[in-house]
């Protein structure tokens, strides 16, 4: 046998033993399945232009999309204010999915409650499940504010949770003046960042306009404080730290709405903390006085920017700008709102990353890239791609809309490493695998699910998109600000090094080019 | 652990009340139902289980649609199976279990993909069906060499009055009696995962053994040692650990369900002379189908620690000849000299560890052996969705006096670790994160950690790895920092 008390091996190399190796063929015999001329047939045609056709033809099937559904931005949301408690209306499935796929790409905990609603829910409607569930999660898990949002099975019969909400207050789940802020968020509309947007906006929408008509509006006095919205983004826990840091060196009094980065990277002390960090109350009323707004990622705001703007203030969209003129143009936009000058210090830092451009452009210029994600993330990305002299020759958002498109084509034409780029709404990962066939590129900016593409592909792939379970961490670095251009940087670098070491150390017939230095 | 049994008991009773104190009184009734402590003799843990959980109070469990696509079809390798509804179930449960499985996926095996009908709008407003039918259209063309199609439906599915059954129907008439296999495991059905397993079972029953023709595989020549393994999901390869002992045993293996698991190896199942049923929860129902309609013969086996496994093995042969009784011993002193180093090294280190656990519908009984064979102590256990059947099995394996939580909620299941202060806790995803900040070593009893496989004897040596690593990381000794009082 293989196995030894002393040398334990497991899954990794068990089965590749002897005695595993003759089970599976032994195995084999059972399953009937297609010859092994047959099977490599058609791997080989779908590597083929034929293959691309028909795939693309698709119109009814999705493979391997690249996107999730509403609720899932809308738990993001809850999460990122202070003592709030998600509570999903529906079936209680969708919860434990949101918090086990959020965990296992932060490495943390997901607090998360469902109304649990069951088939006779489906039937009668949902309202006692409402009011058990709002009284029962008020007791046990003490929250400042609940955040209400709903799930298919809520949605497709109809419950009225804004009624809900209130009959629960009447019968005593909860205090009349407790903050339930709530909103619609079917799984079968948009995608995550939808969910982000229904989501926020419904927490606006109850502190500016008067609780569900409980309570006055608030009246705008606007003063000289400035809001930013960061839409929905893995890398929150970098990211936020990036920009409390940006505004601080401004001296810019600023609103932060919506940040999960405490909730999510509680220490390891000998305390499990539910509630950390996050926006407060006191700053979403703040934020209705601010004079402009900054929503780094447009399409996760698409409703809530209209609000805001409705409001009086001005609101300046940016598509997660990356890189150089991306991070010039938010800085420029934070200084303009503000009357304060840029930094000395963030103008230090621009000049560090220029600097280490200028260090490495020779191993990115002219690269192919692959990249797909959501469709702020990729407008940043192609952009900043473009400033390293490399082409985003595929550009894929299974949520992505044609007018985005039409910018992403808009961003192509800006630059001459955009020519010959193309962009694909709504396509999936299996479209994808087909475009990585018939153009082949360097690597693939992607999440976990394109190890699936590096592997039959053998396209490198830099994990920067949500989410990465198999990768450890990265969510705690930024990739925005000039110090986030500089981990985006090195991250893309470690690939092609990587990729060209492992390319390159066959001994005695490649290794010639295994320089020590590059 | 020198508190006497009757102490313990008072202890955990204690424990209970005090939780309860944090539930709105009508709902801390109806949680008192599934708290409990184990008393010795009892038929049961004297808990309630397998009903509705309660509105928002942060339950573990999933769903039907995870009880069938996620747990019993997903595995199955050469269907594709679609997540049949908006695109969120069939993305969250994408990969996302280690049903280990061998083929060249996207080719002749599909089931580390997410195939959906991606439901919009107009679909809930107009209907599915005539989509799911250029779905399966779609699926034919790019996928020719799949073996079968499942329909693991969503909840809108069963709100709008679709009719998958009747699109199967058609469908595998116009492709030449092809099985396709529509499943009612819409999520707002049942309770928990639970009745996604049942509603799986019998598709199989209704949608493949009633469909396929018996002569379907006439190479298929039958021995005296078939069996079937039922109920093992192969998670980090715990179907092969398992398979090369009744292999070795001189049984021929001739059916997973489902880890690694083929259409041929199910449709050639009611050939087999045994099955022997690993995870009961959620096969028992085809189990007793088949021994109902075919007259196989079933029997439960536990492959978690060599104790459970030396009985196990016996167990099994007891329903063969001389031969097979006789070689099953030679496996049993086989591995006994592994199994003695493994022991050697690890239990000086782990003895008299306590240990909490919290898993689905099997493990919370089935792995306390294995915890016992290196001298570990399971003080608390419970099930996501266990039945009353589970809990009265659990009785053979747990202690006098050991905390019982059915369906715990994510509040009392903080609470009693927190007092109880086991060495380990052994649970899933959702929790993992949560007591490792409260400083309590944890291993994934679901996914395994990643690690894996934990069954067989193969598999012991590598949870005796990870148990004794978990808990003894210097890492712990790190989460009070030195200048803290």
């Amino acid at each position: 046998m293989s196995q030894s008390a002393d040398k334990i091996i497991d899954h990794e190399m068990l089965f590749r033993e002897p005695e595993y190796k003759d089970l599976l063929s032994r195995k084999k015999a059972h399953e009937f399945n297609h010859s092994d001329d047959k099977i490599k047939s058609v791997v080989e045609w779908t590597k083929t232009e034929d293959y691309k056709q028909k795939n693309f033809a698709r119109d009814s099937l999705a493979v391997n999309p690249a996107k999730a559904c509403q609720p899932l931005g809308a738990v993001y949301v809850a999460n990122g204010f202070a003592k709030t408690l998600s509570f999903v209306h529906g079936s209680q499935g969708c919860v434990s999915y949101y918090r086990s796929h959020f965990s296992r790409h932060f490495k943390e905990p997901t607090s998360c409650v469902s109304s649990s609603m069951t088939e006779d829910a489906a039937v009668f409607g949902g309202l006692n499940n409402m009011v058990d569930g709002l009284a029962n999660a008020y007791s046990l898990y003490k929250p400042d504010m609940i955040a209400v949002s709903t799930t298919c099975m809520a949605e497709v019969i109809g419950d009225d949770v804004d009624a809900f909400i209130k009959t629960s207050k009447q019968k005593g789940s909860i205090p009349e003046e407790f903050d339930v802020p709530f909103a619609h968020t079917p799984a079968f509309v948009g995608s995550h960042i939808t969910g982000y947007d229904n989501a926020l906006l419904g927490v606006l929408k109850h502190f500016w306009d008067g609780k569900a008509k409980t309570t006055e509006p608030l009246v705008r006095v606007p003063n000289d404080s400035i809001n930013f919205i960061g839409g929905f983004d893995g890398f929150v826990v970098g990211n936020m730290k990036e920009i409390r840091r940006i505004f601080d060196l401004f001296g810019v009094k600023v609103n932060i709405i919506c940040d999960p980065s405490g909730s999510w990277n509680t220490p390891t002390d000998g305390e499990f903390r539910m509630y950390a960090g996050g926006t407060t109350k006191e700053e979403v009323v703040a934020a209705l006085h601010a004079k402009a707004t900054i929503v780094f990622q447009e399409y996760c705001c698409e409703k809530t920017t209209k609000f805001i703007a409705e409001h009086g203030q001005e609101v300046v969209t940016l598509n997660a700008p990356i890189g150089v003129a991306g991070t010039d143009k938010f800085l420029m936009e934070i200084s303009r709102l503000t009357g304060k000058p840029i930094p000395a210090q963030l103008e230090k830092e621009r000049g560090e990353l220029v600097d280490a451009m200028a260090d490495s452009q020779a191993h990115l210029h002219g690269k192919r890239f692959a990249l797909y994600g959501d469709p702020d993330q990729l407008l940043g990305y192609a952009a900043y791609l473009m400033e390293l002299g490399a082409e985003p020759a595929h550009v894929l958002a299974t949520n992505g809309s044609e007018p985005w498109a039409a910018k992403v084509q808009a961003l192509f034409d800006s630059s001459p490493y955009g020519k010959g780029c193309k962009v694909y709404p709504k396509r999936d990962l299996w479209h994808l695998r087909s475009l990585l066939f018939t153009e082949p590129v360097d690597f693939i900016i992607g999440n976990t699910y394109g190890k699936f593409l590096e592997r039959d592909t053998k396209t490198p792939l830099v994990r920067m998109v949500f989410p990465i379970f198999d990768r450890h961490h990265y969510h705690r670095y930024p990739t925005w600000g000039y110090e986030g251009g500089l981990r985006v940087l090195v991250m893309l670098l470690d690939e092609f090094f990587e990729a060209l070491d492992g390319n390159t150390m066959d001994i005695g017939k490649t290794d010639y080019s295994y320089d020590i230095i590059r | 652990m020198t508190a006497t049994v009757e102490e313990r008991k008072a202890t955990n009773k204690a424990l209970i009340d005090e939780v309860l104190k944090a539930y709105p009184e009508k709902m801390a009734k109806r949680r008192a139902k599934h708290l409990g402590t184990f008393e010795e003799g009892k038929p049961d843990c004297g808990v309630k289980s397998n009903i509705k959980s309660l509105p928002g109070v942060m339950t573990i469990r999933g769903c039907a649609y995870a009880g069938s696509k996620g747990v019993v079809w997903g595995p199955i390798k050469d269907m594709v199976h679609i997540s049949h509804g908006p695109v969120g179930c069939g993305q969250y449960s994408w990969a996302a279990r280690r049903n280990y499985y061998i083929g060249t996926t996207g080719i002749d095996t599909f089931v580390t993909m997410q195939f959906t009908s991606d439901f919009q709008e107009k679909d809930i407003v107009f209907g599915g069906d005539k989509k799911l039918d250029k779905i399966i259209d779609e699926i034919q063309e790019l996928f020719p060499l799949n073996k079968g199609i499942s329909i693991q439906s969503e909840c809108p599915i069963g709100l709008i009055g679709d009719d998958i059954e009747a699109v199967s129907k058609k469908k595998s008439k116009e492709l030449d009696g092809k099985t396709i296999v529509p499943v009612r495991c819409e999520g707002f059905r049942g309770v928990s995962q639970s009745l996604g397993h049942h509603l799986a079972n019998d598709a199989i029953r209704d949608w493949v053994f009633d469909r396929t023709d018996p002569n379907k595989h006439p190479e298929f020549v039958s021995t005296p040692y078939d069996v079937a393994i039922i109920g093992d999901y192969n998670i980090g390869g715990d179907a092969w650990s398992s398979r090369i002992l009744l292999e070795e045993m001189g049984l021929r293996v001739i059916s997973q369900w489902s880890g690694d698991g083929t259409i041929a190896e199910i449709e050639n199942t009611p050939k087999a002379k045994l099955n022997v049923l690993h995870c009961y929860r959620s096969m028992n129902y085809i189990s007793r189908h088949m021994e109902e309609k075919y007259g196989i013969p079933w029997v439960e086996y536990n492959f978690f620690g060599p104790s459970m496994i030396e009985k196990s093995l016996r167990e099994i042969a007891a329903h063969f000849d001389d031969t097979i009784k006789a070689k099953a011993e030679e496996v049993i002193a086989k591995y006994k000299p592994l199994m003695q180093a493994v022991i050697d090294k690890y239990k000086p280190r782990l003895e008299g560890k306590t240990v909490m656990l919290y898993i689905g519908g099997l493990r919370p009984r089935h792995v306390i052996g294995a915890y016992e064979d290196l001298g570990m102590v399971v003080v608390g256990t419970g099930y996501e969705f266990g039945h009353n059947d589970d809990y009265q099995r659990t009785t053979h394996y747990i202690k006098d006096a050991t905390l019982i939580y059915d369906d715990v909620t994510g509040y009392e299941f903080e609470h009693f670790v927190d007092k109880v202060k086991p060495d380990l806790v052994g649970s899933g995803i959702k929790e993992k994160y949560v007591f490792q900040k409260m400083g309590v070593p944890f291993r994934q009893m679901h996914s395994w950690d990643y690690s894996g496989p934990y069954h067989g004897y193969d598999g012991f040596a590598i949870f005796a790895r990870d148990m004794d690593m978990a808990i003894s990381s210097p890492v712990w000794g790190l989460t009070k920092a030195p200048w803290k009082a």
